[in-house]
């Protein structure tokens, strides 16, 4: 056991290194949900009392911090392909490291950056008029940073298995718009019609976005809060499953 | 230090099953350099990612270094090095990075690492470059760097594939020194894929030749030439008229097969296939001049490994086909 974390740490570092190498991606990624606070958070600010909160942006960060966690995390397998091509994968699967070594030092690097990501996202939200009790605010960063090692693994899984970009991209998009257009994040599913928040229902993403928006709201012990949690442990598990299993199959 | 009794992978998709390698049997013992030749698609590369551990064998069994292939792979990762056709560093990486880092996931500690990727790169004549981008290193010494990745935990086996694929002229010459070196001064057993002849026939003391799957030929680079019949001896002659008075004398020399008129260049040749060329030719040229054949030039080539290969198949190994 003691190997196996000593060459998660090893994956995981060499990985840190080269996103601390490129700072700029951390930057990149976050320009979009900070855009979506900068320029459509106001929007929403004379609806909040038809939204049922007293401030919006309680029910709006949340959502664009589950969309960070989405896209931040299903993307990350186009850096996978490259170092594939490059033949670092192969390489290091030809070492006595453990196969599952190599996949969570990678997902725990992501892990990372998108703890930072969500937690500069807070800061950027704060100012602009986020009330938010810390305890709620610490429980919806964990959960976004959980769902991103969820679909961290299951973006390498897919981009060992496909190993092309161009087949990637569409399959990441066909997946990623209706799971965030049917999760709720820029604006409640409760105000949809019975048909559409019932199909919503079935997304577990949505109740991810319902547990992270009930912990900001500062009700953490709530129902919505656990069970939010508890299926994103559960998509972590399916995750790292998944992609344990993608790893060790022998032509990945 | 390779032991390999009917090792077969079989692919099977929804068009059908392909047998990329069937039943090969090879053994490697401790310090050769063992060539694996054949045309691309041949069966080299999956037979060498069976015995890296990278693909199951569908039949058959295989030791190598002394682990069992299918109940002991991680033993096997442990004792052999294995430097991959396609690189193995990301372009952004340092380089002295990307050797201290695989180094570790032997289980190297960073500094006996960095100690052992100097050495290597002193041997490698890669002084110079550790803290560079991979990207910033010529194709030479990106080959050369993943050597050193291959060797930094001290294998007792290392497996090259297409070492020199895609590499100028000298920085190959460059490179054969290298693996030639790994055997000689350091007993290191290596194993390797081509599909130049010139690299098998410079670098390996023993040549095993694949195609479909199969072995066809093995032995060492001047066994396999004497399966092929002597040596070619080519005469140009100065007039057309007089090829069938050579060819004549060609054809009545001991030993001699294959004796042809080529009429398709500028001036006419004539070829023949005897045992030993230079001991034919002495006499040949007498016979030719007490005849009045005036010649142009005279060739003799020694049988290459292509010969070989198409003795055995039917088919140039030059043509690099789908195989």
């Amino acid at each position: 056991m003691r190997v196996f974390w000593r060459d998660t740490w090893r994956v995981f570092w060499r990985a840190m290194r080269m996103s601390l190498r490129n700072p700029a991606w951390v930057i990149i990624g976050l320009a979009q949900p900070v855009l979506y606070l900068v320029f459509f958070g106001p929007l929403l600010e004379p609806l909040a009392g038809q939204l049922g909160t007293g401030n919006a942006y309680q029910l709006f960060v949340p959502g664009i911090m589950v969309q960070l966690g989405i896209f931040g995390a299903m993307f990350v397998g186009f850096g996978l392909i490259a170092e594939v091509r490059a033949g670092v994968v192969e390489s290091q699967r030809v070492t006595p490291a453990s196969r599952t070594a190599l996949l969570l030092g990678r997902v725990l690097r992501d892990v990372v950056v998108l703890f930072v990501q969500a937690v500069l996202l807070v800061l950027v939200a704060l100012p602009m008029g986020l009330r938010a009790p810390l305890a709620g605010i610490v429980l919806g960063v964990v959960i976004v940073a959980l769902l991103g090692a969820s679909l961290s693994s299951v973006s390498y899984a897919v981009a060992l298995t496909v190993k092309s970009e161009d087949v990637m991209a569409p399959l990441l998009n066909a997946v990623a718009f209706p799971v965030l257009l049917l999760s709720g994040i820029l604006l409640p599913m409760s105000l949809a019609p019975g048909w559409l928040e019932t199909l919503s229902e079935i997304n577990p993403f949505k109740h991810v976005v319902d547990g992270v928006r009930s912990a900001f709201a500062g009700n953490v012990t709530a129902t919505d809060s656990w069970v939010g949690a508890l299926i994103t442990v559960a998509l972590v598990v399916l995750g790292l499953w998944y992609g344990t299993r993608t790893f060790r199959r022998e032509s990945s | 230090m390779i032991r390999a009794r009917g090792l077969a992978r079989t692919f099977t998709s929804r068009r059908g099953a392909v047998h990329a390698v069937q039943g090969v049997d090879l053994d490697v013992a401790r310090g050769e350099v063992v060539g694996f030749l054949g045309p691309n698609g041949a069966g080299k590369t999956t037979t060498m990612r069976m015995l890296t551990t990278l693909l199951a064998p569908t039949a058959g069994e295989a030791q190598v270094v002394g682990c069992d292939l299918r109940t002991d792979p991680v033993g096997v990762r442990r004792r052999i090095g294995y430097v991959p056709q396609s690189g193995s560093s990301s372009p952004e990486a340092r380089v002295g990075e990307e050797l201290v880092d695989h180094a570790a996931l032997y289980g190297i500690p960073k500094a006996t690492g960095r100690t052992r990727g100097q050495e290597l790169f002193s041997r490698l004549d890669l002084d110079g470059v550790w803290e560079r981008t991979v990207r910033t290193l010529s194709g030479g010494q990106r080959r050369r760097l993943d050597i050193a990745k291959g060797l930094v935990h001290d294998p007792e086996l290392v497996f090259l594939d297409e070492p020199t694929t895609g590499l100028d002229p000298q920085s190959r010459a460059n490179l054969w020194t290298h693996i030639s070196g790994l055997r000689d001064s350091h007993g290191t057993t290596v194993f390797l894929t081509t599909h130049y002849l010139d690299e098998a026939d410079a670098l390996c003391d023993r040549i095993l030749v694949i195609d479909h799957g199969t072995i066809v030929a093995e032995g060492t680079p001047d066994q396999l030439k004497q399966r092929v019949s002597g040596d070619a001896v080519e005469l140009e002659l100065d007039d057309a008229t007089r090829t069938g008075d050579a060819l004549a004398l060609v054809s009545a020399l001991p030993g001699a097969t294959d004796a042809v008129v080529d009429t398709s260049g500028a001036t006419p040749r004539v070829r023949v296939r005897v045992p030993s060329g230079g001991r034919a030719l002495p006499g040949l040229l007498r016979q030719l001049d007490a005849a009045g054949v005036a010649l142009a030039a005279v060739d003799v080539q020694r049988p290459t490994l292509d010969d070989v290969f198409l003795e055995m198949t039917g088919r140039s190994l030059r043509e690099g086909g789908e195989g």
